[in-house]
Order: C-alpha cells, then structure tokens, then sequence
C-alpha cells in the first residue's frame, strides 16, 4: 500500500511539466497544446485516485498516523525546514475531488475555447481562440497549484502553492485583457484580473503573518507537529502583544490571521467583492477556479488547520466565534445580492460566495466534517453549474451569429460590427426556453441546479448542507442555525429563478431561439458531473436515516469523524434530529415554490415587445432601473410587488448599492488614496524636498566642478590615465610619508 | 593547497582589469573584435567563480563549515600595515557568481546594442568589474577603500557618456558620482577611525576581539556612523536615495543592471562584512535605526514607485523599496544582540540576515532582468513613457512572458526567486521587531499594485492602438511597423535569468545555504 502512496509527491509534477512544454514548445500548435495538457492531468487524477482510494481502503490505520514523506529544504540559522507531501482523510477526500474535477473543465475547456465573440472575425483562422495554448498552458500551471496545495505537509508549501493559484487565476481572470465594452462602467477582463489579485493579496499578507507568527512560536509549519496537543497548549497559553490593542492568546492571534487569508481568497464578506468581477474570466475558469477549487482551499485551509481553532477555542472562544460569525453573515449577505443578478454567472458567482460562507460557518461552530462534506459536494454541482452555464453562453452566442448571419444574407448583404446593438449573451433576459434547444445542457443545469438548492433526499447539496444544519442546531448555535436556514431558502429561490428564466417558458430573444447545443466534449463532463452531483452525497447521509442510511453506512462521515478524533476535535455523530431535517426540507422546497411562484408558474411569452416586465413586472422594472445604474442613487421605481418581495427587493437594492458603493467603494478609495497619496508623495515630497536638498548641495559642487570642467576633455584615456595618476599618486603619498 | 585555492580570487578580481588593458590596445575601429574579446574574457572570471562556489560548498559547506577561505595576504603598503588580503565567505561567494554573471550578460547584450564609442565602453565595463569583484574579496580596508572607488568611476562615465541627452545624463553622474563620494569622504574617515584605534587595516583581525573598542565609545560611534553613511548612500537607503532613479535613467541598459544588479548590493555587502563585525556594539545599539530607515525604503520607494509613469524610474524606484529589506534583515539581526542568547534568537538573527542577503542576490537577478526589459522595449519604441503602451501582450508573447516572471519574482511570487528574501527577512523581522515588520508588509501590497497596475496592465494588457508609437523600429534601429519580439540575444541575455528565478524560487538552499553558514557564523561570533 505504501508503495502507492509514493506517488502523492508526484501528483502536482504533469501539469507543471506540460505548463512548461506548452510555453517554450508546443505553443504554436494549439491542439497539441491542449492534448498535453489533458493527458497530463488525467495522469494526475489518475494518480490522485490511486492515492485516495488507497487512503479509502486503510483508512482506520492511516488516520493516527498519516502519511508523510519530507526531505529537508531549507536552512533556518542552525535548524532545517523541511518540505515535502502528507495524506490524511482530508486529503484523501480533496485529491478525489480536485483531480476530477481538473480533468472535466480541462476535457470540457477544450471544447470551450473557441474562436471569442469579441474580437474581429477577420482575424478567426482556425475556430479556435488565438490564445488558446496560453489558455492550457495557465489552467496546467493552476492544477499544479491546487493540487501541490492539497498535498502540501506544511503550511508554507501550501502558501507557496496558495500563491502560485492566485497568479493563476489573475492570468486567467484578465484571459480577455483586451475586451471593451461600450458602457465605461462595466468593469473589463484586464480590471477584474487586478481587482482580485489585489483584494486576495491583502488577505494572503495577512495570512503569511499568521504563518510568520506561528513559525516563530512553534519553531514549525509541519501540520502534524503543530497538531501536537502540547504545542497547541502552549499557544493558546501564550500571550501576544498586539499594538493598541493589548495581549491575546497567541493561538486566538495567529488563527485570526490565517483566516484573513480565507477571507481573501474564498471571497467572503468584506473581501468578497472580487469574485462577482471574477467572471469576466472564461467560464471553464469561472467553473474551476471561481467556484469548484482555488476559492474552496480558504476552507480547505481553515478545515487543515482547524486545531488550531479549536485550541483557540478553548483558550478566549475568538477566532471560533469570528469564523462563524463571518461565515454565516457572507452565507446570508451573498445570497440576497444573488437575487437581484440578471448575468447567469454572476448569479453562481454570488451564490459561491454565499455557499463558502455556509462552510466557514460550519467550521466556526466546529462542525469540521459537515463542513469538508459540503465543501465536496458543492464542488461538484458548482463546477456543473458553471460549466452548464459556460454552455449555454456558447449555444447563445452561436444563436447570436446565426440570427445575425441569416439577418445580413437577407438584409443588407453584408453587415457592419459597429451599427449592431450590443447584445450581452449572458444575460438571462435575453434567453427563455432553452431546454428543448439544448436539452442536455438544460437537464443538467437542473439538477446542479436543485443539489445548490438542497433538493430533499436525493441530491448531494440536501445531504452536505443538512448536516451543517444539524450541526448548528445540536450545538445549540440557534442564530447561525436560522441565519443559515435563510440563506438555504434564498438559495433554492435564485437557483430555480434561474432555471426558469433560462431553460423555461418561450425563447425571448432571436440568439436563444437559434442556440444550438454544444459539442460532446462539453456535454460530457456535464453529465459525468450531474451524476456526482446527485450520487456524491450518498457517502454522507447519516446513519440513524431510515432505509439508505444504515445500507450505505454514511462511509465518508465515519472516515471524518475518525480523523477529527486523531485531531482532538471532539467529534461526536449526531444524534437524529428532526427539527433541523424538517427546517433544510421547508426551505429547499418553499424556495423552489417560490421561484416557480414567480418565474414558472405561467411560461413567458416570446414575440412581445417587453415580455419580461410585463409577465414579472416590478421586479425587472426594479432590475432594469439597476442596468442603467439608475436606481443605485436610491430611486426604487413606482411598482407595487408583494410586500415581502419588495422588503427583499428593497434589501437587495440597498445590498448590492452597500456592495457596489461602500465596500467596493473602499476598495477603489484606498486604490485612489494609493494612487493620490503616492503622487503627492512624488511632487511635493520627493522631488521638492529630497531631491532639493540633494541639488542645493549639488549646486555647491557645480561651482567647484565648473573649475574642474576645464579638464574635462571627453576623452575615456584621459580620464582613466587621472584615475591611474591618483591612484599612483595616493600611493605614493603614503609610502614617501611615512 | 592548489594553484587555484591560493590565486582563485586574484585570477577573479584582476582577469578583467587585464581583458580591460587588452581591449585599450585593440584599435578602435575593430569593433567587432573589440566586443568578442570583451565577452569571451569575462567567461573566465564566470567559470572561475562558479569553480569557487562549487569548491566552497564540497570542501566546507557540505562538511557543516563556515570558515574565510582562499585567503591570500601579502605585503602591499608594510610602512602602513596595509596588506593585499583577500577571502571568500558565504556572504561572499554568491555575489562574486552574480557579479560573474551580470557582467558576462551586460557585455554580450552590449555587443549588439552599444554602436558609439564601443572600445572606451568594453574598456571601462570590465575595468569596473574588476573594482565590484575587489569589494567583494577585499579583506583590508584600505583595499576595500580602493576597489570601492575603483567601481565609482568607470559608472560615472558610463552614465555621462552613454546616457540618453534627454535623460540629462550629465546631472545624474555627476549626481551620482557626488553623492557617492561622499560617502567614500566618510569611509575613508572611519578607516582611519578603525586604524587609531586598531593600529590595523586588515577586517578580520579588527573584527576579532568582538569587535571590542579600545578608546572612547564616541569614536566607535562616529566611525560606526560614517561607515553607515557611506554604505546606507550605496544601497541606497532612504533618505539618500535620490541619486538612483536618475543614475539609473540616463545609463545605457547594461548599465542600470549593474547599477542595481552589483553596485547596490556593495553598500549591503558593507553592512554584513564592516559594519556588524567591527562595530557590534553601536550596531546593536542603533540597529533600530538601521531596521526603521529599512521599514520607511520599503513602504515610501513603494508608493513612489506606484507614481511613476516613465518605466525606468518605476524600477528604479523599486529598487529602493526591495533594498529596504536588506536594511530592515541587516537592522533586526543587529537589533537582536541586545537581547539574552537564546538559540532561537540566533536562528531568528540568522534569518534575518539570510532574508537580507538573499534579497542581495535575489534582487540583482530580478532587477537586473527587469532593466534589460527596459531595453528590449525601448530599443524598439524609444520611449518608456508607460502611457504609451498597452495591448503588447498579444504582439510580442516572449517578451511578456519574460517580463511576467521578473515582474512576478519581483512582487514576491512564492514559487519564483523573490518570495524567499522577503520570506526570511520577515520571518527574522517579526521575531526581534514585530511592529516595523508589520508596517514593511504594507509595502508587500503596493508592491503588487505597482507591477500589475502600472507595468503589466499598461504595456501588455488592454488593446493594442497603433497611433500610440507611431515610430518603431527592431533593436538595429530599422524602421518596423509594430513592436517586434525579442531578438535571440535577447533570450541569450535574459532566459538564464528567468531559468535562476524559477530554480531559486523552487530551491533557494542552492545560494541560501551559503549565506546562511555566514550568518550563522557571523552571530556566533557577535553575541
């Protein structure tokens, strides 16, 4: 067994090799490019499994005593740091997941990147996107990263590799660094890119003083040694000084730190205003980085290093409560704002930010497995929604040209890019009744749709998210049990508002009744997906749950629960309980009723001038106020919808106007402040006085130095043969002296 | 003892003053002999120091030793007691390769890109590079002295001479040779200072007694103080920073990199070889100083930078803020010998210094690829005006992929060459000064946005626009219509570069293990 265990280190090794291959070889041949980089990581998910169900199968040996294998890496003054890989159930459970999960949006990528819509089609020469062996060569280089970070033994690899992502998906963000659009207030690809490679770094500086200030303490960054209930004590009876603020216990310090680093990178509340910007990437990109991998290791991190919480815990009860109190307001803030979104990824990009502060909640009440669980789980049937979204763009999109193509042949005979009206193929206005046109995206788009939404007993999104549930209400956390409850219902509303108004009712623009399905290798891994997003979660249902749960065992929960053990993290099972079972069916099923209250009950109509408003009235005007940036100054148009509707409106408005203004308002002010700071720092400070002072002594010697120009020839001879003459002379001068 | 454990130094420090006296005799009009001479003489010194560092590492580090190697003393000036003595340590060793290397690649991208009064540059690149090498073996101070000044002068030529007429290239050398002798005014005082009360010139017999001094502590203390300002010039620390950016517009690319690349790293070098050794005690006593001045290059050349708007200054000004991290390494570690020895202490102090030397090297790789960038866009456009680019990144895919790494190392990248310094030299900061530290981070942050959102966003991302530059031309000076890619000179001089960057990035114990020996060794004989 141990023999296939060796084979972790290598894990992250194909993909680096083939970003490497890709960028200095086979970058002119884009199909051999994207082959390579397939082929390399399905070595590493075939490698990733191998390992995982190794760990699977022993895992009642292997969880007191881990896997490990390090060689020394580094010199620290007299000591050695060493680096090197470690499996444990975590990340037996995240190497299953993200090895898949790479090979799908890698196999589904290759489908995807053709030819983009936005650039001038004179320059399309083989379908394919100009920079479509860029585009692998980045996601190759961004699988190394994910994968190196979940079988990292320490906490610096994993940063290293934490970091390694986060350029990764800056690349990729800015993918399309040279798309406009005509409304200067829409932000563009190359914008998104440095607006969250910023707003992350803040956070990862945070995180690497936590690293710092945990090295310093312990003298380690070995997972397992840092686990060791002795060190754990010693920090949470340590003291820090932090300026102004007075001593805390150092283990409560350094876990408030490292969370920062979560905060950044799983976009959560106040970081959180990057990842809606985010989607300007491809939408593979969006599906992997955005939702099913990068953003999920900030709770893989707070899930590896969830000791260190607890012993937090048992010190001041902080960085616990912190945990949960962030967690559980970005799981409720998030999924209001998800509400108010027409562009179908912006819907999933809230909704992912939303479902990640479901899991940091979790981990603050200690619900660590519940937490791992959803994490898992919610990977999947993101990932599928994403990618089932990226389709439906693309069968748009196509829809577009054909109907715009059909238009020029009859019409004008020819047509002109610039008179045509811009069409936006994300938003879901423009789309209706594209199940019968693309049934296979449609299908499984609602079945990720309903695993978001929790659909009761057969979806994985039921199983991870009732469990949290559960969790919070035996421990007796009620506020984050209801905040959470209403973000669930909040959940499955936009979800299912989402499958209406895209797959349901007529097609309400020309694109959308001339979408056509895309091709195999995107549909595909859809469905591979759509299995897992339904099926996954059949290894977490709990036993005491009549029939299913005592045949399936509930494996994964009993594997978890056995390493939260080794970890001494108090794990208990949970005992059955209805109340929280009952409260995750309500809201799953009171949400969907809702949306199909709202969106599904009577299907819209195509051919009509302004079918939306008139069929869903105040809440579109509401929405369509916001598309032209009209209602963000307070003005809520004159309609009278459902009073709880327009209260949920109302908040929606004021959130996302909090969200845009304020928070990401701070955001731009400190980049301004930066910008103008630093400017009068240049003008009135550097130059004036810095460089004054230097010049008015300089100008002292200027008076001496017109003296001397008179032996200034110019010549290099005449200069080098003073320099020899001094030199000589100052020898001299010594040796005659003395 | 060999031949070569004996002379290796000497052979290193003095073949390119010879390559330098050849290339005088070489009629001038030969150009073309001038410059392959030039850059197959300088491979000698470069396959001589990585012997040295491969020797260095089988002979004593891989034995678990950190000793002064390949000393060589003779009489030079008995009347005096000055000596010709040399020796390589850790500290030593690494920065002997890299000065090997930037110049190897300084003259050979100069080969193709110096057209005018190309014997008197070959001439002086070398004769330069024998004063940077001298600094670096020297182990008497007055032969510090004079290789010191020996590397003043030919930059002040290059500077004048080579520079661009709008980037008044006369003020800035002349700025940059008076403030830099300035600094020399002071060293030569605190030599004398060390002398009286010595009675010696050679490093390490003054550094023996721990450095212990004699006479009034207001003589170590003023001694102390004008070597700083020499080195603290040199390196350069804020407040006396100002000569740089200017120095660095006006010389020719090759120039600017070993401006940054060497000369830089010499006023450090003092730090770890004079200043700690010799002067522990006012080292400890104001190591604060030295880690707070380091704190305020970090952040103010941060946000300088992020003001820039010609590309040049904008990396000039980098350099400010990347070399504040070798002051606040260098600052902690002194800063630490005021507390009780603990071994965690030390390793943090060792660290610490680990953090600033390797910023030392680290830095003359990513700096000096990113002048060399600097060429290569503006042998092609003439201009580096940051507002005039954009939409590069889909025309000249090598040039941006190389500009993403040094960028990216730059920034502090984990996984590229960067990341370790700062890595380390917060690691150690933390530890003895953890609010300076906390503050220096900041800089971490404006770092990133300078690169991104000044460098990548505004030469390579967005759309190409023609109207922008409207005069191209290839690196011969050949009219183009676009930008064109790198030459292959171009990736000749950059590529090993990048290939350094990403190997050190992955394993920095290849240069790190011999700066942390000399550390090590350094503290054990301080505390």
């Amino acid at each position: 067994m141990t023999n296939v265990f060796n084979l972790t280190w290598l894990i992250p090794i194909p993909p680096l090799l083939a970003f490497f291959a890709i960028i200095l070889f086979t970058n002119p041949h884009k199909r051999l490019s994207s082959n390579l980089a397939i082929g390399a990581v399905a070595l590493s998910w075939v490698m990733s499994w191998l390992v995982a169900f190794a760990y699977f199968g022993n895992w009642h040996v292997l969880v007191e005593e881990p896997f490990a294998l390090s060689l020394p890496w580094l010199p620290t003054g007299t000591g050695v740091f060493r680096m090197g890989v470690a499996v444990d159930a975590v990340t037996a459970v995240m190497l299953f997941m993200v090895g898949f999960v790479l090979t799908m949006i890698f196999i589904y990528s290759h489908g995807y990147m053709t030819f983009p819509g936005y650039l001038d089609p004179a320059l399309n020469t083989d379908g394919l996107d100009p920079r479509y062996s860029r585009f692998f060569a980045y996601i190759s280089l961004f699988a190394t990263g994910m994968l190196g970070l979940v079988v990292a033994d320490n906490l610096l690899m994993l940063f290293v590799f934490w970091e390694i992502m986060g350029l990764c998906s800056y690349l990729l963000i800015g993918f399309w660094f040279d798309k406009t659009y005509p409304d200067p207030n829409q932000i563009t690809p190359k914008q998104a890119g440095l607006k969250a490679f910023l707003t992350t770094r803040i956070g990862d500086v945070l995180l690497m003083i936590g690293l710092l200030l945990l090295f310093i303490m312990t003298g380690e960054l070995n997972f397992q040694a840092i686990f060791k209930p002795e060190v754990l004590e010693h920090l949470a009876e340590s003291h820090l000084a932090i300026p102004f603020l007075g001593a805390f216990s150092a283990a409560v310090v350094i876990a408030i730190f490292i969370f920062w680093g979560a905060i950044g990178k799983s976009a959560q509340f106040p970081l959180h205003v990057w990842l809606p910007d985010a989607m300007e990437g491809p939408t593979p990109v969006s599906a992997l980085i955005h939702a099913a991998t990068m953003v999920s290791a900030g709770v893989y991190l707070i899930i590896r290093m969830q000791p260190l919480f607890a012993a937090a815990h048992h010190g001041e009860n902080g960085a616990m409560l912190f945990v949960a109190f962030i967690g559980a307001f970005t799981a409720l803030f998030a999924a209001t704002i998800a509400l108010a979104q027409n562009d179908i990824k912006k819907v999933l990009a809230y909704s992912t930010v939303s479902q990640l502060g479901y899991m940091f909640a979790a981990l603050g009440i200690g619900a660590w497995v519940a937490a791992t669980f959803h994490l898992i789980m919610h990977a999947f049937f993101k990932a599928l929604l994403f990618l089932g979204s990226g389709s439906v763009i693309h069968g748009v999109e196509h829809g577009h040209h054909h109907a715009q193509h059909g238009h020029g042949e009859h019409g004008h005979g020819h047509h002109d890019e610039h008179h045509e009206a811009y069409f936006d193929p994300q938003d879901m206005r423009n789309m209706g009744g594209l199940l019968r046109r693309m049934p296979a995206t449609g299908w499984t788009f609602i079945i990720g749709a309903a695993a978001l939404s929790g659909f009761p007993l057969v979806t994985a999104g039921f199983w991870s998210k009732d469990e949290i549930l559960a969790d919070a209400w035996y421990t007796g956390h009620t506020l984050v049990f209801w905040t959470l409850a209403a973000a669930a219902l909040l959940t499955a509303f936009y979800s299912f508002r989402q499958v209406f108004m895209t797959f349901f009712g007529k097609p309400r623009t020309e694109a959308a009744a001339h979408a056509v399905e895309s091709t195999r290798s995107m549909t595909v891994p859809l469905m591979i997906l759509a299995v897992f997003a339904i099926a996954a979660g059949w290894v977490g249902i709990p036993e005491w749950f009549p029939g299913v749960g005592a045949i399936l065992g509930n494996p994964l929960g009993t594997m978890l629960g056995a390493q939260a053990e080794a970890y001494h993290l108090h794990h208990k099972p949970l005992p059955p309980q209805s109340v929280p079972l009952l409260v995750s069916i309500v809201v799953s099923l009171g949400g969907i009723f809702l949306a199909w209250l709202v969106y599904g009950r009577k299907p819209l109509e195509a051919g009509q001038p302004d079918p939306l408003e008139r069929w869903l009235g105040p809440i579109y005007t509401v929405l369509r106020h916001k598309y032209y940036f009209d209602e963000l100054y307070g003005s809520l148009p004159n309609v009278r919808p459902a009073l709880i509707l327009r209260f949920a409106l109302w908040l929606t408005a004021v959130l996302r106007a909090f969200d845009t203004y304020v928070i990401d308002g701070i955001v731009n002010a400190v980049g301004n402040f930066g910008r103008r700071f630093a400017r009068a720092l240049r003008l009135f400070f550097d130059e004036l006085f810095v460089d004054g002072a230097v010049n008015g002594t300089g100008f002292v010697a200027q008076v001496a130095g017109s003296v001397l120009r008179l032996v200034q020839t110019g010549q290099v001879q005449f200069y080098l043969l003073i320099v020899l003459l001094g030199v000589l002379a100052f020898l001299a001068f010594v040796q005659l002296g003395l | 003892m060999t031949f070569l454990d004996t002379w290796v130094l000497t052979l290193i420090t003095f073949t390119p003053l010879i390559g330098s006296i050849v290339v005088m005799l070489i009629p001038a009009t030969n150009t073309a002999l001038i410059k392959r001479f030039s850059v197959i003489w300088s491979l000698i010194p470069l396959v001589l120091s990585i012997w040295l560092a491969a020797d260095y590492w089988l002979k004593f580090l891989a034995r678990g030793q950190a000793v002064m190697a390949y000393e060589l003393k003779a009489a030079w000036i008995p009347a005096l007691g000055v000596n010709y003595h040399v020796g390589a340590d850790g500290f030593s060793v690494p920065l002997i390769f890299l000065t090997a290397l930037l110049t190897t690649l300084g003259l050979y991208y100069s080969a193709r890109t110096i057209h005018h009064r190309v014997k008197e540059f070959f001439a002086l690149f070398l004769f330069l590079a024998t004063g940077m090498f001298g600094v670096f073996v020297a182990l008497d101070l007055v032969l510090f002295y004079v290789f010191w000044e020996i590397g003043l002068v030919p930059m002040y030529f290059m500077i004048g001479i080579w520079g661009q007429e709008k980037d008044r290239p006369q003020y800035s050398a002349i700025k940059f040779f008076l403030y830099t002798l300035a600094g020399s005014v002071f060293m030569l005082l605190a030599i004398i200072g060390v002398y009286l009360d010595k009675g010696t010139f050679d490093i390490l017999i003054a550094a023996q007694n721990g450095g212990g001094w004699t006479t009034a502590p207001v003589a170590a203390a003023l001694s102390f103080w004008a070597f700083f300002v020499a080195f603290a010039i040199k390196v350069p620390s804020f407040p006396f920073h100002t000569w740089l950016p200017d120095a660095h517009t006006a010389a020719p690319t090759a120039g600017s990199v070993i401006l940054a690349g060497i000369l830089l790293k010499l006023g450090a070098y003092g730090f770890l070889r004079i200043l700690l050794p010799l002067f522990p005690g006012p080292a400890a006593q104001y190591g604060l100083i030295i880690a707070v001045l380091g704190v305020i290059g970090i952040v103010y050349g941060a946000f300088v930078s992020l003001a820039q708007t010609d590309l040049k200054r904008l990396i000039a000004y980098s350099s400010v803020s990347h070399m504040g991290y070798v002051m606040l390494g260098i600052g902690a570690a002194a800063w630490a010998l005021n507390q009780t020895k603990t071994p965690e202490l030390i390793n943090s102090a060792a660290m610490a210094l680990n953090g600033a030397s390797l910023q030392m090297f680290m830095h003359g790789i990513i700096t000096g690829a990113l002048f060399f960038l600097v060429g290569v866009i503006y042998e092609r456009a003439h201009t580096r005006d940051l507002e005039k680019f954009g939409g590069l990144s889909a025309l000249t895919p090598a040039f941006y992929a190389t500009m993403m790494f040094a960028g990216f190392a730059s920034l502090g990248l984990p996984g590229l060459a960067g990341f370790w310094a700062e890595f380390f030299t917060f690691r150690g900061a933390f530890a003895i000064v953890p609010v300076l530290a906390l503050i220096g981070v900041i800089g971490v942050v404006i770092t990133a946005a300078y690169i991104l959102y000044r460098v990548i966003q505004n030469v390579f991302l967005g759309k190409y626009d023609p109207s922008r530059i409207v005069h191209w031309t290839t690196v011969g000076g050949h009219h183009s219509d676009g930008p064109t890619d790198m030459e292959l000179f171009e990736k000749v001089t950059l590529w090993p570069l990048v290939a350094l960057m990403i190997l050190l990035g992955i394993f920095p114990t290849l240069v790190l293990v011999y700066f942390n020996a000399a550390s090590v060794n350094l503290l054990n004989n301080l505390f």
